[in-house]
């Protein structure tokens, strides 16, 4: 989105400011922000990596008798046996509308042959709600059976003449909860073979957050994909951060010629149109078979984001090597490597760790992103952006699907922004002014 | 909607890359010149075949003829003759305009030879013989033809309007001539198009909607949807996660079946798991149709797909299905893990290695490979990779053979059984897993070689037998359309051929 | 001062070359082409294809004429939008782009100056929280969030009102243009803000401001003559940059709300692998980017005399 552009470039100029300032010794950092935000990244860290011990649930296991449905505790469910095709007993005509059986697997209707109606409509709608509902079927047999994405509540079915309109019959049917003897056995709740004496009841786990469109648990999901997008959101920055301030501080101990085609080349990639790029970059990496996606996606980041700390470290650096006491250092007799690890390095840490914290939630929207537009991790893998991707869809019938994934992104961007923040003015002495 | 003014309104998804009909493929551009233009025949309000720019015709097993009426005439006033026609087809074929449906004149007399730049475009079997008269001689049987000649590259062309503008032709309102119910009188590309209906069009009386205005593109079904609820469209599709806003609405939700079947298509080339008949028929009874139309896709108006041929396709008299049923394989998990330990044992290994899936990146397409990937986890304990790729890349792998697994669909190109059948004969190029089966490819022969109905049907019930006993594919489902419609918008066709949706025959209610 | 000017504009054309070529072969690195299509293709129809388009030539080959066109200011003709030359497709749908992003920016500066000023003044009481929560919200909430939430708002609105107040999406009249350019510009506004709070605070406690108020100076006079254009600067530094990104980077505001831009063309083409529409949107995008990073570098110059000395440096 525009905004990731936008906020991509801020950092650089964030960073360029920081050029100008002269390093100061690390300060007090225990501002009440720094704690506070310390605390909510400390809290995303542990629900993504002590929540899965806790809740232990399978992010993928899909529950496809439950598919997007709301929070729920654990409870029992009938095991239906044969939801095949299925057509009433002859013999037996009906005078109403029948109802031969309901659960969540199939709900079975028969009503009486009405003369000159040829087809009929089958309805069906929510019992608390007006109106016909949906219009699930047009047949010309007087009976119907609908197993559409049942859920457990009370449904009001209405037949009615397909070609008139003319309203006919109409019932109310609160359908059982229950799994198929399929799908029991696939979640392993029922052993596979030729033995049919199963229980005819089955106890099944809860789903506080509800679950997703392919019955999913959704508090299982978030924990996952929060792994991935602080994985993300973490190393993608802190290799290309390292990177960056490697090449930016060749660029500037070597100085001269190396420096100024360093330098250039630093143009040339900042030139490039990041999004685009991105876009592009992810579509030649491709995905190759079975992979996660995560890798590609952590190559183009690096390929692309590298020259804000490259420019940032080596003006520090260009900045220091004249300063008195780098010279001083020089004149004794230190060795380079123990200048820079010594006396350079200290001087610049702060502003890397102020680059790095803003960088993050930068690499968190960026993941989220590429994910959201369907360029991002595969399957089974997933992320907040992929969550969000998913979630969209049913925005209108479903907002948890993809406020939850959202929220969560939203908190640990402003985690990370709120502690860059604090860090920033921590060591920058100019915000005292602002402040004052 | 304006009833003052009989005007529609409507989001495209996307914008017609070309209106040249020689050269479309797309759905868009078919929809577009469904309005624009006229064939020989075309599609009647209730989807029967109807007189078009041909008053009548007479059908042989050799070939057909056809009597043009004299009052069909061009947007710019000159009349439609049998050379437009004749210059079109021979257009579409030659091997310079590189028209990628050019294989759809294939029954007519030459037809491949001048494709394939053998033979001069003059030696294709078409022929005017007067500015009324056209007469089409047919290399092989073709009993399908009549409904050919309402297929969008069948349609007339200007030879001096082409020549005019050459490669620019059809690129904007200006540079084409119809001589259908509407012209194209703005072209805004990515914004706008607009069609008013043509007062030149000979049965311009018989069109109630004066103009069609579509000012937005947008292939976001929520954006249509938002347009729809605001009043600012009469037509919005609609994908799962609106229909239950569209339902608590109160909206009116349509739905058609699009003729196109969903399937999974196995690999068959060297050395490939999926190349075994145990493990495949495992697959089967796995994987239910009805379970994942039931409660994954979860729409109505989408049906679970057993057969080859979706219901729309017709047979004898009703369609082929009612007529051929076909036998339903139910699900089992103990029979499929029977099943894989017999491939196991017959290809000699131990554990089946992780299998490709290439799938689409739509989002359905995805849920879907999500659904599979779980259920050969569980159910088979084999792992079953997602490669997901967006549409070039996809193709691109299909065509190399580069999965074991891939979530394919086929639209069919003409009103026959055949436009599914021959597609896994073991010479067609769109036979992605190279499926080669001697029995398929004779029952194949047999059909396209006779002219008798009842041949030809058995012929196409032993390919239906085939398919669910070696399993070359594995048919997933029937895919239909949901959509709301402003309930004052009537009369509105929707198509398999012939351009979907059709307003030529709507009007809208006061 | 002429020197640095065309060493700056030298810098900036190798840019544009550098951009040309990593996207000529990245691109050329995703397998299938544009010609592969849903339906298999007659060997005869695809060579005839190939050759129409080039793509029979060896890479270097096709590397040098795309070269030699681009040169000529010449992008081909698009594969998808058949009989469309690239050209048209960048200067009809560009400046929709442009005008989007515009007053995205224009939304952004008004409001940040706006709101950051008001926050200044009343400085830690609740105004100032106010803005800061809006802020905060506005760089958290990912962009595709706000777009989607937008559209349910107008949607909400229209149908509370029982007219159209504001279209939910399209383009054509100024109504279409608000919103999706407020979601477009909201973090932007939410950046400037911060910056016009941080720098108008140290205009108010700055010593001119001390005296122009002991000289009495007051009211709109004093706000307007020495607090705003003082403070304000900052934020006019930053608006260079800023009309870069917004104007090439609202793809996901041009999807959702069914915008003509170029973005859309670009995601579009990508998808497509339409190799011109790629090679066209991208360098255009790269030379507009660079054209304005060469602007501000060149006035900086005429500003500032010291940034001279290193400016041939490469800071």
């Amino acid at each position: 989105m525009a905004m990731s552009v936008f906020r991509f470039a801020r950092r650089t100029w964030a960073s360029e400011d920081l050029e100008h300032i002269a390093p100061v010794p690390l300060p007090k950092m225990a501002t009440p922000a720094v704690v506070l935000s310390s605390l909510v990244v400390i809290a995303l860290l542990l629900f993504v990596s002590i929540g899965p011990l806790v809740w232990r649930q399978d992010p993928s296991q899909q529950w496809l008798s439950q598919i997007s449905a709301g929070p729920s505790a654990p409870h029992s469910v009938r095991l239906i046996r044969d939801n095949g095709p299925w057509q009433p007993p002859v013999s037996e005509p009906v005078q109403s509308l029948v109802v031969h059986d309901a659960n969540t697997e199939f709900v079975r209707l028969q009503w009486p042959q009405i003369e000159g109606v040829k087809r009929y409509r089958v309805y069906r709608a929510s019992a608390h709600k007006a109106g016909l509902g949906l219009a699930i079927a047009e047949t010309d047999k007087s009976y119907y059976q609908d197993q559409l994405q049942l859920s457990y509540q009370i449904y009001r079915y209405t037949i009615a003449d397909a070609d008139s309109g003319l309203l006919l019959l109409a019932r109310e049917v609160r359908p059982e909860a229950a799994i198929s003897l399929f799908e029991a056995q696939l979640q392993g709740l029922v052993p596979v073979g030729k033995s049919r004496r199963h229980a005819k009841w089955l106890e099944i786990p809860g789903h506080p957050l509800g679950t997703d469109a392919l019955g999913r648990d959704i508090l299982a999901r978030l924990m996952a994909g929060g792994r991935t997008s602080l994985f993300v959101g973490v190393v993608a920055p802190l290799l290309y951060i390292s990177f960056g301030c490697i090449f930016g501080a060749i660029a500037g101990l070597a100085g001269g010629w190396v420096d100024q085609a360093a330098m250039r080349f630093v143009d040339f990639v900042v030139a490039l149109p990041f999004l685009l790029f991105m876009i592009l970059f992810r579509v030649a990496f491709g995905i190759g078979p079975g992979e996660n996606g995560i890798m590609p996606l952590i190559v183009a980041m690096l390929m692309l984001s590298w020259p804000g700390s490259a420019r940032l470290i080596r003006g520090q650096v260009l900045a220091l090597r004249g300063q008195a006491f780098v010279e001083a250092a020089k004149l004794a007799g230190v060795s380079t490597s123990r200048v820079i690890l010594r006396h350079m390095l200290p001087n610049v840490l702060p502003m890397i760790l102020v680059a790095f914290s803003f960088a993050i939630p930068q690499a968190i929207f960026t993941e989220a992103f590429l994910s959201f537009i369907g360029m991002g991790v595969s399957p089974p893998t997933t992320s907040w952006g992929a969550l969000c991707n998913d979630g969209i869809k049913t925005l209108l019938s479903h907002p948890r699907q993809l406020l939850l994934p959202a929220l969560f992104i939203s908190v640990s961007v402003l985690a990370f922004n709120l502690l860059g923040d604090a860090l920033r003015d921590a060591t920058d002495r100019r915000a005292g002014v602002a402040k004052a | 909607m304006d009833a003052d003014k009989a005007k529609v309104t409507l989001a495209l998804a996307t914008e017609p890359p070309t209106l040249n009909s020689a050269v479309a493929t797309d759905t868009i551009a078919s929809f577009i010149l469904a309005h624009l233009m006229e064939g020989l025949l075309v599609y009647g309000p209730d989807g029967e075949l109807a007189p078009g720019v041909a008053l009548r015709w007479q059908l042989d097993a050799d070939g057909a003829h056809f009597w043009l009426r004299e009052d069909a005439r061009w947007s710019d006033g000159k009349p439609v003759t049998a050379h437009d026609f004749v210059f079109a087809w021979r257009h579409a074929l030659n091997p310079k305009t590189a028209s990628q449906y050019a294989f759809i004149f294939y029954p007519i007399k030459n037809a491949e030879a001048v494709n394939e730049g053998k033979l001069a475009p003059s030696e294709l079997g078409v022929r005017a013989i007067s500015d009324t008269e056209l007469k089409v001689e047919f290399g092989s049987p073709c009993p399908y033809f009549l409904s050919l000649t309402a297929f969008m590259t069948f349609l007339p062309l200007r030879e001096d309007v082409l020549a005019q503008w050459g490669g620019r032709y059809a690129a904007d309102e200006d540079k084409l001539t119809v001589n259908g119910p509407y012209l194209l009188t703005k072209w805004v590309h990515g914004a706008h198009l607009q069609l008013r209906k043509n007062p030149q069009y000979w049965h311009s009386a018989s069109v109630r909607i004066n103009e069609i205005d579509m000012p937005y593109i947008t292939a976001d079904p929520s954006s249509q949807f938002n347009l729809f609820r605001d009043q600012q469209i009469a037509m919005a599709p609609l994908d799962t996660g609106l229909l239950s806003e569209a339902v608590k609405r109160g909206f009116d939700i349509e739905y058609f079946h699009t003729g196109s079947l969903y399937f999974l298509e196995f690999n068959f080339r060297e050395g490939r798991i999926t190349a075994n008949r145990a493990f495949r028929k495992a697959v089967q009874r796995l994987i239910d149709p009805a379970v994942l139309v039931n409660k994954i896709i979860g729409l109505p108006g989408i049906q679970p797909a057993y057969s080859l041929f979706p219901v729309t396709v017709k047979g004898l008299k009703r369609s082929f299905r009612e007529e051929y049923p076909v036998l339903r394989v139910d699900p089992d998990i103990a029979a499929a893990r029977a099943y894989i330990r017999k491939a196991k044992a017959e290809l000699g290994i131990s554990e089946i290695p992780p299998l490709m899936l290439l799938a689409g990146d739509s989002p359905r397409a995805l849920q879907e490979a999500e659904y599979y990937q779980y259920l050969f986890k569980n159910g088979l304990g084999i792992e079953l990779r997602i490669d997901q790729q967006v549409f070039k890349q996809r193709l691109e792998k299909m065509r190399r053979g580069d999965f074991d697994l891939v979530s394919a669909a086929w639209g069919p190109d003409y009103d026959d059984i055949m436009t599914f059948a021959d597609l896994f004969a073991s010479w067609n190029d769109n036979n992605r897993g190279r499926y080669n089966n001697a029995l398929y490819d004779r029952w194949i022969r047999v059909a396209q070689h006779s002219n008798d109905p009842r041949t030809r049907f058995n012929a196409m019930a032993q390919i239906q037998r085939i398919v669910v006993d070696d399993v070359p594919i594995l048919p997933t489902y029937e895919n239909g359309a949901l959509y709301v419609q402003n309930p004052r918008l009537r009369g509105v066709r929707r198509n398999i051929f012939g351009g979907d949706p059709l307003f030529r025959y709507a009007w809208i209610e006061r | 001062m002429l020197k640095f000017i065309a060493k700056r504009l030298l810098s900036g054309a190798i840019t544009i070359w550098f951009i040309a070529t990593a996207t000529f072969f990245a691109m050329h690195a995703v397998p299938g082409d544009p010609l592969t299509q849903e339906k298999a293709m007659s060997p005869t129809v695809r060579a005839q294809l190939e050759a129409r388009y080039g793509l029979d030539k060896p890479l270097s080959e096709q590397y040098q004429l795309f070269l030699g066109n681009m040169l000529r200011g010449d992008f081909g003709i698009s594969f998808t939008q058949e009989n469309r030359k690239v050209n048209d497709i960048i200067s009809k749908h560009f400046p929709i782009s442009a005008i989007l992003g515009l007053a995205a920016v224009l939304i952004a500066l008004v409001g940040g100056v706006a709101a950051g000023t008001v926050a200044a003044y009343y400085r830690n009481r609740w105004p100032d929280r106010l803005v800061m929560i809006g802020v905060i919200a506005a760089i958290s909430v990912p962009g595709f969030v706000i777009a989607g939430l937008a559209q349910l708002i107008i949607v909400a609105m229209n149908n509370a009102a029982g007219k159209t107040l504001l279209p939910v999406a399209g383009w054509g009249s100024v109504n279409h243009i608000w919103v999706p350019a407020l979601v477009l510009g909201l973090g932007t506004m939410a950046y400037l803000s911060r910056i016009m709070r941080a720098s108008m605070l140290e205009v108010l406690s700055a010593d001119f401001n001390t005296a122009a108020k002991a000289k009495g100076v007051h009211g709109l006079r004093l706000f307007w003559h020495h607090q705003l254009r003082n403070a304000v600067l900052p934020v006019v530094t930053e608006l260079g940059p800023t009309i870069a990104g917004v104007t090439t980077g609202g793809f996901v505001v041009e999807l959702i709300f069914a915008i003509p831009g170029l973005g859309r063309y670009f995601v579009q083409a990508v998808q497509q692998l339409d190799y011109t529409v790629i090679m066209g949107t991208t360098v255009f995008y790269g030379a507009f980017l660079v054209l304005v990073v060469v602007l501000v570098d060149i006035s900086y110059g005429l500003i500032d005399p010291r940034i001279r000395l290193h400016g041939g440096g490469g800071r």
